[in-house]
């Protein structure tokens, strides 16, 4: 930590201060419990971009993974779902599905056995796809429509919330071990786009599977950690002070998490292991001819890095106590983490967490700010006789997405190794 | 023969005016994959400004009041595909170039093109609001109606006047882009550059034009595909933020940089996603006594239910990055 890092984060603390002044202290505790749930997000992206250089643009799939997989664990049981032939139906779907999958490999390694080789093994084992696929699909559609009919979803399993969490981690991170085996091999741009629809798959499929995750239905509400806001009033607090004391509680929490996960980051990469990562995001040819398994050792720091994006995602869930599947665009889950991380700087676990604290306050303050100066301009325009501006409230939340997109261009302009950058040690 | 009748109208005609605007689309993201090495995210964004300064030029057309055969949207669009082209080039100038200048990473400037994405969309929304608007609303959309009574159908096929632009339009592009590439000294300067930067410019290239050329060519083709998209559907602010997406996939399965091989990505896209959303239980229906009962009734016979099309072209794009990294073409990678 250098002098100018710690008067970046005192100016962003008094800044937080101010805004608590304006805007309320119930109100800016909950940007800052979010703010640092997005902080556990941007340092497993600091992880993927800062340490190896990965372009992941499937920080949103991983977000909704880690959501899913809390909502999951935690939501309470649903009976009517385990009472109903549900279960039954599922594991038939499942038995499907692992048979499609016996069949595939059969074939191909039967016609391995043959020695029959080139475009006719391929169309043979695409035909075995199809067939598979068709195979799974008879069973899952009429158990999916009955469970929605029957018992809407499948419900939880009613365990405490911090196994939700580790389960989020655990999820994102089997989610990304998928994705970093079909796509780690492809280099920058093209891993970029490759993630990216990888991202939307499993939006597509976390939005429409109901019987899974109740699609646009939406789960709530999803359990805290700590004592919810109701819990104080019902111990004689108002209603303003039981959201200070709750949401307190949960950024407490949040607090102990993100020290233990920044302790944790810092110690590796300080490290031989950290050293070997830098190694191979500047020179993976060389690091390859020291004998160091590039393919293998990108996997471990995209899994790495997205366990913390599914865990930040199920922090996002929990403490939102929502989970709803259509509410996950691109921009606020994907792009702004990576506009955290560029502007906050890459390569530092602290400048990741600097970026993610100050840009969501960015992000937010933009809309009541420019919520302020369009109601200027429109007076002064209704003061010359100008027709008033319609729709200010629309209009002044989408200024958000520009400005975010103006901070970014400018940053990548004037500082494009971020405001805290990437300290380079000289190994003797 | 009815069902032959509805088949074209389904797949053919979808197929085509879908996979004409992803290949519009997808030339112009190649063309700057080939040239500035990296990938425009903003592209989609600049499709949906094509289509709005289409609409506004269609909106002050309209309130001249001057009766034309075509829909407004249509007799603009030259002039439009011009002034879009003028406003991407000046996105190079104030955001790309001076990255280009310092020497930054293809990596730097594809974050840059995502800021000029939120920018883009922030404006529009600005600006445009998210109401949802229609190029028809003054005037009807004409419907061309094809007789095919010489093939026994008693339904005619359908046509609209946009997609059967579109379709008329894309080719002419496409025509005019093949001529262009291979006939006059700045395309071949734009194919030299595409191969070898390097090269190109020690041999005496004016990298500065094709720059430039890439950016009209880019812009205009942009908003062709944006204009026809929102005369086709309707325009909205978030029109073609969904379909980037698409036209990636359609650019990287010819191969990045592969001016051909996105058009025919492009196509290959767009029927494949119609043709996975496709309901053949419409084939089915008249065998109902021959086959069993269970595939007759069905409520849907599709491939993919139509909520997943979107993951069709991403389908189509692992498989082809898993078995030709560099597309059916040979793409360049930066």
């Amino acid at each position: 930590m250098t002098a100018r890092a710690f008067t970046l984060f005192g100016t962003l603390i008094v800044l937080i201060f101010l805004i608590g002044l304006w805007q309320g202290t119930a109100n800016v505790l909950l940007l800052s419990v979010t703010s640092l749930a997005y902080a556990l997000i941007a340092l497993g992206l600091n992880i993927q971009f800062g340490y190896g250089g990965l372009f992941n643009l499937a920080v949103m799939g991983m977000l909704m993974l880690g959501a899913m997989a809390t909502t999951l664990i935690s939501m309470p049981i649903n009976m009517s779902f385990w009472d109903s032939d549900g279960p039954y139906l599922l594991l038939r779907a499942i038995g499907a599905a692992i048979a499609g999958g016996v069949l595939v490999f059969a074939v191909r390694w039967g016609l391995k056995r043959l020695g029959v080789g080139g475009t006719f093994t391929f169309w043979i084992t695409l035909l075995a796809w199809l067939f598979a696929y068709i195979f799974y699909r008879t069973q899952i559609d009429p158990a999916a429509l009955y469970i929605e009919q029957k018992a809407g979803w499948v419900g939880g399993l009613g365990l405490p919330v911090w196994l939700g969490w580790a389960a989020g981690a655990v999820f994102a991170a089997l989610g990304a071990l998928v994705i970093g085996r079909v796509s780690l091999g492809l280099r920058s741009d093209y891993l970029a786009i490759a993630t990216i629809g990888m991202s939307e798959i499993i939006r597509a499929f976390v939005k429409n599977m109901d019987w899974l995750t109740r699609g646009t239905l939406t789960v709530t509400p999803v359990p805290w950690p700590v004592p919810t806001p109701q819990y104080f009033q019902e111990l004689g607090a108002d209603t303003t002070a039981s959201f200070v004391y709750a949401r307190g509680g949960f950024l407490l929490v949040l607090l102990v998490l993100v020290a233990v996960v920044l302790f944790g980051i810092e110690r590796v990469y300080r490290g031989p292991w950290g050293r070997m990562m830098r190694a191979i995001r500047d020179n993976h040819i060389a690091a390859a001819s020291m004998g160091k398994d590039v393919t293998r050792r990108q996997l471990e720091l995209f899994v790495l890095g997205s366990a913390l994006m599914g865990l930040g995602g199920a922090v996002l869930a929990s403490f939102s106590r929502l989970f709803d599947p259509a509410g996950y665009i691109p921009i606020n889950h994907t792009f702004l983490i990576w506009v955290m991380v560029i502007v906050g700087g890459a390569g530092n676990s602290f400048g990741a967490l600097f970026g993610a604290v100050f840009i969501y306050f960015v992000w937010m303050m933009s809309d009541p700010v420019s919520h302020t100066i369009f109601e200027w301009v429109n007076s002064l325009s209704l003061s010359i006789g100008w027709p008033a501006i319609p729709e200010i409230d629309a209009r002044s939340s989408q200024m958000r997405v520009f400005v975010l997109g103006l901070v970014i261009t400018l940053a990548l302009r004037f500082a494009p190794r971020g405001l805290i950058p990437e300290i380079i040690r000289r190994e003797r | 023969m009815d069902i032959l009748v509805f088949m074209l109208n389904k797949i053919a005609i979808s197929g085509l005016v879908i996979g004409s605007i992803y290949a519009l689309g997808a030339v112009g993201v190649t063309l700057v994959a080939g040239i500035l090495r990296f990938s425009h995210f903003a592209h989609g964004d600049v499709m949906t400004m094509g289509a709005f300064v289409s609409f506004i030029l269609a909106s002050l057309l309209a309130a001249t009041g001057i009766g034309l055969p075509f829909a407004t949207g249509i007799v603009v669009l030259p002039l439009a595909m011009i002034l879009t082209a003028i406003i991407v080039y000046g996105f190079d100038l104030a955001f790309y170039r001076p990255l280009r200048r310092r020497g930054a990473r293809p990596i730097t400037l594809l974050i840059a093109s995502i800021g000029v994405t939120m920018m883009l969309q922030g404006v529009l929304r600005l600006f445009g609001g998210t109401a949802t608007r229609s190029f028809f609303e003054t005037e009807p959309k004409l419907i061309y109606r094809i007789d095919m009574s010489w093939l026994g159908a008693t339904r005619p096929l359908t046509v609209t006047q946009p997609q059967a632009a579109m379709i008329i339009l894309t080719l002419v592009a496409v025509l005019v882009l093949h001529l262009f590439l291979s006939r006059s000294r700045l395309g071949k300067a734009m194919r030299a550059m595409s191969d070898n930067p390097d090269l190109a410019q020690v041999s005496g290239i004016n990298t500065q034009l094709v720059v430039r050329m890439t950016w009209f060519i880019a812009g205009a083709l942009a908003c062709l595909a944006g204009t026809m998209l929102a005369l086709d559907v309707q325009l909205k602010p978030d029109l073609a933020f969904n379909i980037i997406l698409p036209i990636f996939a359609a650019a990287v399965v010819g191969g990045l940089g592969q001016t051909y091989g996105a058009i025919v990505g492009g196509f290959l896209v767009g029927f494949a996603e119609t043709l996975a959303v496709f309901d053949w239980s419409v084939l089915v229906k008249p065998l109902a006594g021959i086959l069993p009962d269970f595939i007759t009734s069905a409520p849907s016979l599709a491939l993919v239910p139509s909520e997943y099309k979107l993951t069709v072209s991403f389908a189509i794009l692992v498989l082809v990055l898993l078995s030709r990294p560099t597309g059916i073409f040979k793409g360049v990678s930066t």
